[in-house]
């Protein structure tokens, strides 16, 4: 536990004093998302019908464009030979790494939300049902993603690939989380998503983590 | 047997033990595959409903069957490489990977083709083509890494991860795929869940399922005995085995 | 307090090295020797556990996993020097309070780097604070890939200052290197290639 501590808190520090890896994402999910009005055209009508889709797909790319990220720091700079040899646990150590940047990365994603709603027209009961739902699934993106940024982490440039790897597997996800959000405009009950977005959480959470410390040992094997 | 099992790992055992299968499993998988095609093609009666058009499921049902089993057997594969790091069951994925990639690709494009006179377009966003497309990409995934990863040793290891990934994933998938499917439009008319399906219908479509199983396994054989020569080509058995040749 | 037996290795269908086997004992120091790309840093990485793909025994009669310093030093560029030594302490399960850490920069000649980002130090500073690591941990083996090169005169003398303590201390040292390693310890060698 206290490992896992520790390590939160020195990724922590590393991202707060180089935000912009963590920020851009951010920055690229707003530009992402207000380019489809421009695409689509400004009806509020047409643009509150496709809202949870666009914005679910901008969340899943900024999602995967931070992942690439994650451990490649660590990586290269010999930090994760030394966390390997110290026989500290990879799961561990891969949660911590995950759990830090989904603070940094993954909230602020959920707080932006509402406002992000509001821009496409998504109707306010929506707007809170996307937050949530983002809270939900946001755990469970990073988690998955963490596969693929540990499978390429000795890649010089991994960064499509990670997106070619993991994009399929969000596909449940972005199912769910979409018909979560328009079963909530349309008004009907949504606590059956809340169930089942959880229960992939709980997944992801119990199985994510072994593929990637076992990623992670191999990137060190060379 | 875990000796048996073991020796047959070895590549050079199994390269030479099984010197002498693939003709015979190339001449089997022509007989069912060109029998099974006269069968479909010319004496199966045509559909009340769809007329001719039905004999493309000859050709796309197999296909999408052997997709999803393609992949069943590269995690299998896998598995056994990441439990008992056996390089035979390296290779076997490694060679399993581009022709389960082909085959479900196979089954998108005849889909297609037969999306065409029964639904009139060529694409539907339906349940079994939308999860088909889902594998495709997971298939496309598993080679795009180990093409990235080539000639690292831990390529096969990557890959093996990735591809138990994936098995975990797909039945996820496919069940939400398939409830996303009757979320948005409610299932019209259904093509292969007919429940009455007449004999002489189903019983070519059985040979083909077979004789598309037979060509997938004489395929693989052929490519894993060559990426076994491919990749022990340094050692002096290979060199002998050239060099006799 | 290592055993080596017939440790072979190939890469990318090249014999690194074959039917390799020597002994380190408490208190010794071996000098691995061999030209560049002859698998030195195969051979280290084989040894601590970072690479698997080697055929043979390596026997460690160790407690805990041996210390090593690698091409890639372990030491993050947006820390400062103190988070990083608490940090390379903490892996090994060594808690620091303030003045460990105050004694241990002293002793590594890092004064009054303590809250500088690593990114400012130079290469010879920064592998400096990965050796933070060596000197904390009460640990018996040391197994360092190259670990003379990129260093000064005054960092020189200080890195073979610690080894002789070491080895008196009964540890053993593992490294590689193209030149003599200056400690007037009885060195014994094993050559690659």
């Amino acid at each position: 536990m206290s490992f896992f501590l520790s390590s939160v808190a020195r990724d922590l520090r590393v991202h707060i004093r180089k935000p912009s890896e963590v920020l851009n994402p951010l920055v690229f999910f707003a530009v992402v998302i207000s380019l489809f009005p421009l695409g689509i055209g400004p009806s509020p009508e047409q643009l509150s019908l496709v809202a949870p889709g666009i914005v679910w797909v901008a969340a899943l790319l900024a999602t995967l464009m931070s992942m690439d990220l994650l451990f490649r720091s660590d990586y290269e700079d010999g930090s994760l030979e030394q966390v390997v040899l110290s026989g500290q646990s990879l799961v561990v150590f891969t949660l911590a790494k995950v759990f830090a940047h989904w603070l940094i990365a993954g909230l602020p994603l959920v707080v932006l939300m509402p406002v992000v709603g509001l821009v496409v027209f998504l109707e306010v009961d929506g707007i809170w049902t996307l937050a949530l739902s983002l809270l939900l699934v946001s755990p469970t993106l990073s988690l998955v993603g963490s596969i693929g940024a540990a499978l390429t982490v000795g890649l010089p440039r991994g960064g499509l690939l990670v997106t070619i790897l993991i994009l399929p597997l969000y596909v449940p996800v972005l199912i769910l989380a979409t018909a979560m959000v328009q079963a909530s405009v349309s008004g009907s009950d949504v606590t059956g998503y809340i169930y089942w977005l959880l229960a992939l959480l709980l997944l992801a959470l119990a199985l994510a983590p072994l593929a990637a410390g076992a990623s992670l040992q191999l990137s060190v094997d060379e | 047997m875990f000796n048996w099992f073991h020796r047959l790992g070895s590549p050079r055992t199994f390269f030479a033990m099984t010197s002498s299968w693939h003709p015979w499993l190339l001449g089997l998988a022509a007989c069912v595959l060109v029998g099974g095609s006269v069968w479909a093609l010319l004496y199966v009666p045509p559909d009340y409903q769809q007329g001719n058009s039905v004999r493309i499921m000859y050709i796309h049902v197999p296909a999408a069957i052997l997709a999803q089993s393609g992949y069943m057997m590269m995690a299998g594969a896998a598995i056994v490489y990441l439990v008992w790091r056996i390089k035979l069951a390296d290779m076997a994925m490694a060679a399993v990977a581009p022709l389960g990639a082909s085959i479900t690709f196979l089954a998108l494009v005849t889909g297609a083709i037969w999306g065409k006179p029964t639904w009139g377009t060529w694409w539907v966003w339906d349940a079994r083509l939308t999860s088909t497309l889902v594998l495709f990409f997971l298939y496309v995934g598993v080679m795009a890494l180990r093409s990235a990863m080539e000639g690292r040793e831990q390529a096969g290891r990557a890959c093996a991860i990735l591809s138990v990934v994936g098995l975990v994933n797909l039945p996820i998938i496919k069940y939400s795929v398939d409830w996303w499917y009757t979320l948005h439009q409610p299932a019209s008319f259904k093509l292969t869940e007919k429940p009455a399906m007449p004999v002489e219908m189903w019983l070519p479509l059985l040979v083909m399922v077979i004789g598309y199983y037979l060509f997938f396994f004489t395929v693989w054989f052929m490519r894993l005995r060559n990426e076994i020569l491919v990749r022990e080509q340094h050692t002096d058995w290979v060199r002998t085995w050239v060099s006799d040749r | 307090m290592l055993q080596v037996k017939e440790l072979s290795c190939t890469r990318d269908q090249r014999p690194l090295f074959s039917s390799l086997s020597f002994a380190v004992a408490p208190g010794e120091l071996l000098q691995v020797v061999g030209a560049n790309g002859s698998g030195k840093s195969t051979l280290l990485r084989c040894l601590v556990g970072l690479y698997t793909g080697f055929e043979g025994e390596i026997d460690w009669q160790l407690e805990e996993a041996p210390l090593y310093l690698g091409h890639r030093a372990g030491v993050k560029a947006s820390l400062t020097v103190r988070e990083n030594v608490t940090w390379l302490a903490r892996l090994r399960g060594v808690l620091l309070n303030p003045d460990d850490i105050q004694r241990s920069l002293s002793s590594l000649r890092l004064d009054g780097y303590d809250d500088v980002p690593c990114s400012r130090l130079s290469e010879g500073q920064r592998k400096r604070v990965a050796l933070a690591q060596f000197l904390l941990c009460p640990n018996h083996c040391w197994v360092m890939d190259e670990p003379l090169s990129a260093i000064d005169n005054r960092g020189l003398e200080f890195l073979t200052g610690r080894m002789s303590e070491h080895l008196d201390n009964g540890g053993a040292i593992i490294l590689s290197s193209h030149q003599p390693v200056p400690v007037d310890r009885p060195v014994s060698s094993v050559t690659l290639g």
